[in-house]
Formats: C-alpha cells, sequence, structure tokens
C-alpha cells in the first residue's frame, strides 16, 4: 500500500526576514513527496533542500505536530490550515494535493499578530488577554475535596467543548474583521459554564474583551467564518455566551 | 566517587513526608519577596511550581522555548492521571498506588519518593477541579473514573482523549494569574543554553532569546529544571519537535549527575513509520488494546505478500493469523505491560512476518470486538482515534486492522535528585519528566502527569524552602560576575563555531543517523556488542557534525536550524551516554532489555543482587570518560518479585 509520489509541486511561499522589513512571495519547485507525508514534512523536505542550496530555509512554527499544542499556523491556498476540516496545518497530509499543484503558503494575516520571520507570527497577544482574566482566581493548596463540587455531565461536557481552544489563532486569522472573538469566548464560556469559574464570570468576561479591544483585534459581526475553520469546531453559541456574560457585567457597573 | 545523600527521612514509610515537612525550614512572607527563583520550563511541572512559588512570594522568572506555556508537550498527553481517591469504592489506597508504581517500575525506584507521590495525588485532583479542569463527570455530578494498564482498580481522571490539554490549561491559567500580578516574569521564546555555577551554588542560566539572538544572564537564588524528557534523542519518538534534553545535559555539564540516563520508555501502538520522509511518530492510546487484538501472518509467504501490497489483511483466512501475544501470554494476552508488547512486536517483525511495506508493523484488529460488541459502541469509545488514524494513514480502522508498531515515548531517566528534588548542585533543582525519579525502570501509564503536577504544585514549594531559608542574606545576583560573564561567552563561542562550520550537511542528517544508532543498538532490545558498536559509532557521529554541519541563515535573528544544530549537538553526547549506562547494566529490567539476561523463554530476568541501583553518572570533562556512582536502592515494605504475565 505505498503511498504515491507526487513528481513535482510549486510552493509559493511569503518570504520576509524580518518585521521591519516588506515581505514578498517567492516560489520553488520541488519534487518526489509522497502523498502519505505530512504537508509539514514536505515543508521540511522543501527545507532540507533549501539549505543543501546554501538558502535560507523557511521559517514556521511548529512543535507537536499532532494537532494539540496549537504552534502550527499557515494560511494555504486562501485557508486558515489548508483544505480540510477539523484539522491543523500539522495534521495535513499531502494527498490533498494533486501533481503538478501550485500552494501558495502565507502567514497568519492580522494586525494583532506581526510576521516575525517568514511564516511566523507574533500571538502575544493572545497571552495579554489570557493575563486579563482567563484565570480562576484560587491559590495552591487549601482546597476542598474535588467531589465536594458537584457538576452535571452536560455542563462538564460543555465546559470540555469551549476548553479545547488550542489558541492557534486560525479564527483570527480567518475573520475578515480580524476579530479574536471566538478564542476570547471559548475561555470566558467554559469557566462561566462551571460553578468555580461562575463568580468571577462577568469581571473576567469585561476585562477579557476590553484587553481584547485594546489590543486592535476588531469587533464581531457575526460572519460564522471562525467556527468553520476552527480547527476545533469551537461553536459561535460560545460567542452569545460571552455577550450576555459581557451585557451583564456593564449593566452592573 | 562521590558520597550520595539523598535526604531520606528516617521513619516509618508513611509518615516520612510530613515529619519532613514539620523538619524543614521556611522562609518569612517578607524575605520571600526579596528571594528570586528561575524556572526553565512551563509545561505541567514547570507552569504548576512558577505559580505556586508565584503566589507563595517570590520573585519568579520562567522561560520556555514556545510562543506560549500553553504549547508544551504536556498538552499531548492524552490518557489520563492517576490519584489514589478511591472515590470507586474498590479499595484503591496510597499504598496500592505506591505499590503499583514501584512494582510496574520494576523495582528500580525509591520507595520514599513514589510513597510521597502516592500520598500527594488526591489533591492534585483537587487542585485541578478548583481551577475549571473540565474531568470527565458521571450523571450524578461526580467525578469519573477509568482503569488503565497494569493495575485492577480504577483510578485514573480525564478529560476526554485531552486530559495533558486540560490540566495544562489549568496550569497555565495559574500561572497567567501570577504573570498579571507580576510574582511572574514569563520568557517565551528563550532558550536556556547553560546554567551558572558560582561558588557551589545553582545562581543562574543564560539564554538566547530566539527572536533576535540576543544571548542574556538571569540571576537568581535557586534554578528549577522543568524542561521535559530526551525521547528525541532517538530522532523518531512521540515527543514533540522541539523537546529536548539539552537543558538537563547543561546542568550535568556543570557537574548534576545524570540518572539512570538509559531507562526510556517504548510505546507498542504507535503509527508506523511511512518512509524516510517522516518527522515524527503518532500514539495511539494504549486503551485500544482493550478491544483490539494483535496479530501477524503465521505464513512468511503472506507476510511477503501484505508487505507487497499484492494481498491485504481481510485476505488472511482465520486460521493463517498468528495471535502471538494471546499465543505467548495466554492470562495476559494483549494487554501485556508496555515494554513486553513492544519487545513481542519486534520479535515477529525481525523474523520477517511484519505487515506493511518496510516489514515494521503488525495490525491492531478491531473486528472481533465490532463482531461482539456492534460497530456503534467501538465507535463510542474510540471515534475520535480512529478518525484520528483515518486522517494519517487514509485506511479506515472499521473495515481494515490498524497497523501499528512501537516508538520511544517517555524518559524514566533525567537528572538526579534527592528527597527535596534537588540535584547534587546545590540551588538546583530538576522536576518533571527532566529528572530521574519516581518511574524506575518502566512508568505505568497515567503517572507522568500526576508525578509533574505533584513536583509542582505540592513538593517543591515546600522543598525549595529549606534551601532559600538559608539565602536570604544573599544580596540580588550579579550577572556581571565573572561567572556570568563567562557562562556567557562559552554560550556565544558555541553558537558562533556552530555557525561557522559551513558544512555540507543541514543537522537534520545527523540526528536522523543518531535515531539509527540509537533505534538499533540502544531501543527495544540491547547486547554488550551492539552497545559499543553504538558508543564508537555516535563517537565518530560527533567528529562527523562539529566538522560538516550546515547552519544557514543568521546569527541575530529567528533561526531554528541554529537552534535544532545546539540540541542534536547535545543529544549526540547523550547518546553516548545512554549507551553507556545501558553497556554497564547488564540485567533485563523494566524497558530495558538486554540479551544476555533473559530467561529460556526469552523474558526479562532482572538482577537484584547485583543491579538494584540508580545509577549516577558524573561528568569529568570534555572527552573525558564519565564516572558512575551508585545509590543503593533499599526496600523495607514491598517484596521484590519476578514480573510474569504468562
Ligand atoms: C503523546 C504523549 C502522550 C502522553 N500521555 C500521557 C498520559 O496519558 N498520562 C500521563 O501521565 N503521561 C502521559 N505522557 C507523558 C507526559 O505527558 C509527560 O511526561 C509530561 O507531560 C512531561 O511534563 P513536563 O512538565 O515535565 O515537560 P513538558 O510538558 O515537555 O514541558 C517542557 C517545558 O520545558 C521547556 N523547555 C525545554 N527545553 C528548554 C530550554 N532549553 N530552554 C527553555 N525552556 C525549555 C518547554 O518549552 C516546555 O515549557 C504522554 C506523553 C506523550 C508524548
Ligand atoms: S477558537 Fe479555534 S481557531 Fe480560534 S484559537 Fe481556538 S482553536 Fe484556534
Ligand atoms: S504543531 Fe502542534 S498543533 Fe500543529
Amino acid at each position: 500500500m505505498a503511498d504515491k509520489i507526487l513528481n513535482k509541486l510549486y510552493i509559493k511561499v511569503w518570504r520576509q526576514n524580518s518585521p521591519k522589513e516588506k515581505g514578498r512571495f517567492e516560489t520553488y519547485e520541488i519534487e518526489d513527496i509522497s502523498q502519505g507525508s505530512s504537508f509539514l514534512e514536505m515543508l521540511d523536505i522543501l527545507n532540507d533542500k533549501l539549505i543543501r542550496d546554501g538558502k535560507d530555509p523557511i521559517a514556521f512554527d511548529h512543535d507537536c505536530r499532532e494537532g494539540i499544542c496549537g504552534m502550527c499556523s499557515l494560511y494555504i491556498n486562501g485557508r486558515a490550515h489548508g483544505p480540510d476540516r477539523e484539522i491543523t496545518t500539522c495534521q495535513l497530509h499531502m494527498r490533498k494535493f494533486n501533481e503538478g499543484d501550485t500552494i501558495t503558503i502565507e502567514p497568519w494575516r492580522a494586525g494583532s499578530f506581526p510576521v516575525i520571520k517568514d511564516l511566523i507570527v507574533d500571538r502575544t497577544a493572545f497571552e495579554q488577554i489570557q493575563h486579563a482574566g482567563g484565570f480562576v482566581s484560587v491559590n495552591t493548596g487549601g482546597i476542598p475535596d474535588g467531589n465536594a463540587i458537584p457538576i452535571g455531565y452536560d455542563d462538564a461536557e460543555e465546559a470540555m467543548d469551549a476548553a479545547s481552544c488550542i489558541g492557534c489563532g486560525a479564527c483570527v486569522a480567518t475573520c475578515k474583521n480580524s476579530s479574536a472573538m471566538l478564542f476570547v469566548a471559548a475561555k470566558v464560556s467554559q469557566l462561566a459554564k462551571l460553578p468555580q469559574g461562575k463568580v468571577e464570570a462577568k469581571r473576567r468576561a469585561r476585562n477579557m474583551v476590553a484587553k481584547m479591544d485594546e489590543l486592535g483585534f476588531g469587533g464581531c459581526t457575526n460572519t460564522g467564518a471562525c467556527e468553520l475553520e476552527c480547527p476545533k469546531s469551537i461553536s459561535i453559541s460560545h460567542i452569545a455566551r460571552l455577550n450576555r456574560e459581557y451585557l451583564t457585567a456593564k449593566f452592573s457597573e | 566517587m562521590s558520597k550520595i545523600e539523598n535526604k531520606i527521612p528516617q521513619g516509618p514509610l508513611a509518615e516520612k513526608w510530613s515529619k519532613h515537612k514539620s523538619d524543614i525550614k521556611v522562609v518569612s512572607p517578607a524575605n520571600k519577596r526579596k528571594l528570586d527563583v528561575i524556572v526553565v520550563g512551563t509545561g505541567l511541572a514547570g507552569a504548576s511550581a512558577a505559580a505556586s512559588l508565584g503566589e507563595l512570594g517570590y520573585n519568579v522568572k520562567a522561560f520556555c522555548y514556545q510562543d506560549s506555556p500553553r504549547r508544551a508537550h504536556s498538552i499531548a498527553a492524552q490518557g489520563g492521571i492517576n490519584a489514589a481517591k478511591n472515590y470507586q469504592n474498590d479499595n484503591d489506597s496510597v499504598f496500592r498506588l505506591f505499590h503499583d508504581t514501584i512494582k510496574g517500575g520494576d523495582y528500580r525506584s525509591r520507595e520514599a519518593n513514589v510513597y510521597r507521590l502516592a500520598e500527594v495525588s488526591p489533591l492534585i485532583i483537587d487542585q485541578c477541579v478548583a481551577q475549571g479542569v473540565p474531568f470527565a463527570r458521571e450523571y450524578g455530578g461526580t467525578l469519573a473514573n477509568r482503569s488503565f494498564g497494569g493495575v485492577l482498580v480504577s483510578r485514573t481522571f480525564y478529560a476526554r482523549g485531552q486530559t495533558g490539554q486540560q490540566l495544562l490549561l489549568g496550569a497555565y491559567s495559574a500561572l497567567n494569574r501570577q504573570i498579571a500580578k507580576g510574582s511572574v516574569k514569563m520568557y517565551t521564546r528563550h532558550e536556556m543554553l547553560d546554567v551558572v555555577v558560582k561558588d557551589g551554588k545553582a545562581r543562574g542560566i543564560v539564554t538566547r532569546d530566539m527572536v533576535t539572538g540576543d544571548v542574556k544572564s538571569h540571576g537568581a537564588h535557586a534554578v528549577v529544571v522543568a524542561t521535559g524528557g530526551y525521547g528525541n534523542v532517538f530522532f523518531l519518538s512521540t515527543n514533540a519537535m522541539g523537546c529536548n534534553g539539552s537543558a538537563a545535559w547543561q546542568c550535568y555539564k556543570k557537574g548534576a549527575w545524570f540518572g539512570n540516563p538509559c531507562f526510556v520508555q517504548i510505546h507498542p501502538t504507535c503509527i508506523p513509520v511511512h518512509g524516510d520522509q517522516q518527522s515524527k511518530l503518532t500514539l495511539m492510546s494504549e486503551s485500544l488494546r482493550n478491544d483490539g487484538r494483535v496479530w501477524v501472518p503465521k505464513k512468511k509467504e503472506d507476510a511477503e505478500k501484505l508487505q507487497k501490497g499484492e494481498i491485504g489483511p481481510n485476505d488472511i483466512p482465520e486460521e493463517d493469523r498468528d495471535f502471538y501475544l494471546e499465543r505467548r501470554y495466554p492470562s495476559y494476552g494483549n494487554l501485556v505491560p508496555r515494554d513486553v508488547a513492544s519487545r513481542a512486536a519486534k520479535e515477529r517483525c525481525d523474523a520477517g512476518f511484519g505487515v506493511n511495506n518496510t516489514g515494521k508493523a503488525v495490525y491492531l484488529d478491531f473486528k472481533y470486538s465490532i463482531e461482539r460488541l456492534g460497530i456503534d459502541v467501538i465507535k463510542a469509545r474510540y471515534g475520535n482515534l480512529f478518525q484520528m488514524y483515518e486522517k494519517i494513514t487514509d485506511t479506515d480502522p472499521y473495515k481494515e486492522p490498524m497497523m501499528i508498531y512501537p516508538a520511544i515515548h517517555y524518559s524514566m531517566g533525567g537528572l538526579w535528585v534527592d528527597y527535596n528534588l534537588m540535584t547534587n548542585i546545590p540551588g538546583l533543582y530538576a522536576i518533571g519528566e527532566a529528572n530521574f525519579s519516581d518511574h524506575g525502570a518502566n512508568r505505568l501509564g497515567a503517572s507522568a502527569l500526576m508525578q509533574g503536577l505533584a513536583d509542582g504544585y505540592f513538593v517543591l514549594p515546600y522543598t525549595i524552602g529549606d534551601y532559600l531559608a538559608d539565602e536570604i542574606m544573599t544580596p540580588k545576583i550579579d550577572t556581571d560576575a565573572p561567572e556570568f560573564k563567562e557562562a556567557e561567552k562559552a554560550v556565544t563561542g558555541r553558537l558562533e563555531k556552530l555557525f561557522n562550520i559551513k558544512g555540507t550537511k543541514p543537522v537534520d542528517y545527523f540526528h536522523k543517523q543518531l535515531g539509527h544508532y540509537m533505534w538499533d543498538y540502544v531501543g527495544m532490545s540491547r547486547n554488550a556488542e551492539g552497545l559499543q558498536k553504538a558508543i564508537d559509532g555516535i563517537k565518530k557521529l560527533k567528529e562527523e557534525f562539529w566538522k560538516d554541519v550546515l547552519v544557514p541563515g543568521e546569527m541575530n535573528n529567528l533561526n531554528p536550524e541554529l537552534e535544532k544544530a545546539g540540541r542534536v549537538a547535545d543529544a549526540i553526547e547523550m547518546g553516548i551516554l545512554m549507551a553507556q549506562d545501558a553497556l554497564d547494566r547488564n540485567e533485563s529490567c523494566g524497558g530495558h532489555f538486554r540479551d544476555e539476561s533473559a530467561t529460556d523463554e526469552g523474558e526479562a530476568k532482572r538482577d537484584d543482587k547485583n543491579y538494584t541501583y540508580v545509577s549516577c553518572w558524573e561528568h569529568k570533562g570534555e572527552d573525558k570518560d564519565p564516572v558512575l556512582n551508585k545509590e543503593d536502592l533499599v526496600f523495607e515494605n514491598v517484596k521484590l518479585t519476578q514480573r510474569s504475565y504468562k
């Protein structure tokens, strides 16, 4: 069951040596790629060739290569995480491509995610949003027994759905407003669904949204593009819950 | 040989930790504010430690190489986390968890450490629940449990197949709270490249800013290394691409002992290597062996046809299938422990019965349980794993058996630490997978997450106080001191050296070569001849690397190849030490199998008389042979028995 080999592909990729420099597209030819290879393995092979030819390899973010760390990004042929549903770029395989294809690869494009080099962007803004309230205020120790707080099966499941966010930023990259609402909503909603997080729910919503606005992410106009491209299928219903928490927080000010 | 003080408290096993806690010193809140602590690595162990130390009032600086602490490889743990809660009323207890862990580790870990781990385990679950970790629940609202390999009780807590993710996000949120408060300063995209020892004590680290290339010193009254495992020495493993043993290796080179380097875990159920373009391996959860049957063809000609792709698995009639685990281990069958299952697969494939185009795969077949339980039950149990398998391999495991093969997964060995989790360098601590403690020669499923969080939340925050209490008069560490300047110079010098070789081969070439040596000779079964071959071969590889590696790009810019070059240079040296340790240990125990130490049936044979010790390797200088110190393991509460799964 050997995989088919793609004899030739054209990789059109964004090159930008530093944040200050203006970027440009460059096209490379690459040969003999097994369809069983992952997309990032294809980039490894291209990089190996570039290095041996004395050129600078293409910088891209990645780590776990199994769809969970959220480190990989890439806008491939106009889609965040490429042409497949419910996966990250590192889970994309070359069997989604055909002989002779030109594959266009860009970094996430959003004002709040500046390019560092080539395909690597700076997602520090996501960190700052979490610092603003993405936690329950408890210290280590002095905690009641885990079973002291019963949580209904459905609530736990719904919290888990929201908690599945991997912080990749595809939602922002996909959104025409570069809004981070889905990312923020995932955290706010997870914690609002649980009694432990309920106590601070309003404050959390207010602070995280304020931080998001301050960092220059756009507003949400309910296009739903984020949900479609989210590798973890985080539902926009969480945005509705965030809005509820946010509005009641505003009212109670 | 150096003297070994493991600081294990006197007294009965069950009282050691509480007694120790009341004996050790504490630091007043006013003094904590004056003390700086560096935590390198913010996975489960590091994030939980940094957050807890920040809460206590210390000034913490934390470092990780990714762009966020949330991306540490703890995120990838699937199965769950153990805790002796006895919520199922199935007679679980601290002692039982302790005993299972000691036995699972094949009697090569310390009783006192493992008992403490079991003792604090229930607190971890409480802590995570309070943080909002969405553990699986029963309809009544209580926490749900599942069972895991090698034990008879149900004590594993889980959050779908994403337990590591949820626990890490919990620790990350606690860390974020401290970052917001200013008690922890977080440095992302920073790589530690050396530890600084001054007057015999760890006083700081040297890092490289991975975006700008700046090399800089950071001082502190204590340094905690929580940088994870070194499975990537094998090149292909279930670790993330960036996982590395380099930070631990830098500590080793500054005098910290390396404990049991040859103890690595090989997981039997991973997706096989598809070709030489492969960059990493993906784990398929151990739970699959509950319902899948492992087999290869009985006839070699069938195997050959499978390898050529002339026939498929479903063409092989029932009577021509060899369910070799059920055949060899009738009582445990497909559920033998990880090390046994891995070796048995290798044995069949080496004998020519492997089933994929490389001959290095066996079948894990769900046909029988689908017939027995119906497809819906199997879908409910393993749906997400089946989908993941299909995405990667493009075959449908509902219709055709999965193909699996063993892969490197975890490192039990690591920096040697005493009962306080301090290395033999005063002020230098190691926690999580980076240390050697607790798992002996083999780790049980769902116990690494437990250990990382036990270390970070409930052990280190206490034990570090004992050391820091004597440091309250030490002023802020001056990073202009000559020790720091020298370390910075050495780090920069090494980077420049790597960069200026300008050879002909990319870093990955060397990493792959190293991987071949490790997998072939320091892998699932080892013998003196092969290990010597590995040592000689890797030494040659080291020479070649330093002559011929090609690092492109710029020094003072983001440069992943330069980062990799440093890590692979270290991995090459680690590979040599791992082989040396494996050569020294002429017994089979846990994940370490020596062909010379087997029963007549080819099963592992431990040698308690000669090898009941922790090997603590001491660096003696560049290109000098390291010295082996031995910490004898003393068992007062368990009886040593040979494992048998027949
Ligand atoms: C696929 C997979 C599944 C697993 N499933 C389970 C399971 O179900 N149950 C279980 O108990 N265990 C499981 N394990 C094992 C467990 O996940 C790990 O042992 C554990 O999470 C390690 O945690 P850690 O905090 O020690 O290290 P990590 O989470 O690996 O964190 C290492 C940290 O160190 C940083 N770092 C590394 N080097 C440097 C450097 N030089 N400078 C600066 N920072 C550095 C990294 O950035 C990161 O923050 C699994 C492991 C794998 C690979
Ligand atoms: S919501 Fe989805 S797309 Fe957005 S960061 Fe989270 S996982 Fe990525
Ligand atoms: S590399 Fe971790 S999600 Fe893609």
